[in-house]
């Protein structure tokens, strides 16, 4: 795993408005795209100069990131503050509409309880 | 010199604000009018201080920063500083601000930590993230101060221990009491105590841990760095929820106030974690004076 890759992608896309609404429609297409043109620069900040020769997704990140799986990217050790915050970023209102306040993060928490008890995964990169 | 006139060690709320200025009364959490009166009294041990100055101890919360650059310790050195960032905006419905910045003692608090083996980074263009915006709404709303703001990885570990964070604080603190200025200054910094967010603990009835909270506000509240010390680490805060590392910034507070006990100590359980709000006085109670004052004032004057 590389971990690092993840933690970018949900980094530039939780600040981007756009980018995120792209998430949010149609995530294999925006995977796609952030693989192809996001992920290949240098640095976190959104360039487009200067390239790095290594940074891409996994399989299995493509995956959780494209099913908006955080259950799954819990479990890679993907950074729980990054996971969160895009996640409720693309469902808090839906499900405040459908369940009340906190709707999604209670069923975010229950998703999560075979955790309950045991060392969580590292956040560390 | 310089007189630090007053430390205010909190936790910070993201949602404080939306909770009680936002929200129409009938809507509002059942603790929203305790929390607010709570928020106020908090206000005032800051106010009594008279600060002229604040250094604001946070964290970025991946807002600015991100693994391809992760400062350890970072003091900002600018005129004038903004906040919030957009997606706090959509989170947490904070306000804007563009709060004054102090660069004279932003350079002579750089200097001085690098000249006792704190090797901090500098940043001229550094936004604050509700970590420092949330004690600016509930600690000095008016938003009328200079600030010197000092940012700590809380977050991507590996983090340095809890002992470098006290030390860190004590050295903040010498430089404090060292500063060629007559100004009064007031050290404010928010950090977290058991918190879990993103984990199957998140958004419950109360905090993830009770039991450490009270435990926690207790070793703030006697100054005992030394049962910090020898209970806290990193695997010991992560068992108590996985955002609970945020104490460190409260420990660091300690250190600025030195191992005192505090002249003023509230907490409020929330739905999903405790508040707290701490105040030491290193120069004197301010309210002590004041009251002082009123009762040598005679009978008949006061009349």
């Amino acid at each position: 795993m590389s971990k690092y890759a993840v933690n970018k992608f949900l980094f530039q896309v939780d600040r981007d408005p756009e980018l995120l609404a792209k998430y949010k429609a149609d995530p294999e297409a925006m995977v796609a795209e952030w693989q192809a043109e996001y992920a290949p620069y240098l640095g976190s900040q959104g360039q487009r100069v200067e390239r790095t020769s290594w940074v891409r997704l996994e399989p299995a990140e493509r995956t959780a990131l494209v099913d908006h799986d955080y259950v799954a990217l819990f479990e890679m050790g993907v950074h729980y503050f990054l996971t969160l915050t895009i996640f409720i970023g693309i469902y808090d209102e839906d499900y405040m509409e459908r369940g009340g306040p906190l709707a999604f993060q209670h069923e975010y928490a229950k998703k999560l309880e075979h955790w309950l008890g045991k060392d969580y995964p590292s956040v560390a990169c | 010199m310089a007189t630090l006139s007053a430390v205010l060690a909190t936790t910070h709320h993201p949602f404080f604000y939306k909770a009680t200025e936002l929200t129409p009364r009938e809507d509002q959490l059942p603790q929203a009018g305790e929390w607010k009166a709570k928020v106020a009294a908090y206000q005032e041990t800051l106010t009594a201080a008279e600060p002229e100055l604040l250094v604001m101890v946070g964290s970025d919360h991946f807002h600015q920063f991100f693994y391809d650059n992760y400062p350890t310790f970072l003091i900002g050195k600018q005129p004038r500083y903004d906040a919030t960032f957009y997606n706090e905006i959509r989170e947490f419905s904070l306000p804007t601000y563009e709060l004054e910045g102090h660069e004279e003692l932003s350079g002579y608090m750089f200097q001085g930590l690098l000249d006792r083996g704190f090797d901090l980074s500098i940043s001229h263009e550094l936004k604050l993230d509700h970590s420092i915006i949330c004690p600016i709404i509930t600690t000095r709303p008016q938003a009328d101060l200079p600030i010197v703001p000092i940012y700590t990885n809380i977050f991507a570990p590996p983090l340095p221990s809890p002992k470098r964070f006290y030390d860190l604080g004590r050295a903040i603190r010498e430089i404090i009491d060292e500063y060629p200025s007559d100004k009064r200054v007031a050290a404010v910094g928010s950090g977290h105590l058991s918190l879990e967010l993103g984990g199957p603990r998140m958004f419950g009835e109360h905090g993830p841990d009770p039991a450490w909270d009270v435990q926690a506000i207790q070793w703030l509240a006697n100054g005992d760095i030394d049962a910090i010390l020898a209970n806290v680490t990193w695997e010991s805060m992560s068992k108590s929820g996985n955002a609970t590392p945020g104490f460190l910034d409260l420990i660091l507070m300690l250190g600025i106030a030195g191992p005192e006990p505090a002249s003023y100590v509230d907490d409020l359980d929330l739905f999903h974690t405790r508040e707290m709000y701490v105040t030491w006085y290193p120069d004197g109670d301010p309210r002590d004076r004041a009251a002082t004052a009123e009762a040598e004032i005679p009978e008949a004057v006061r009349a």
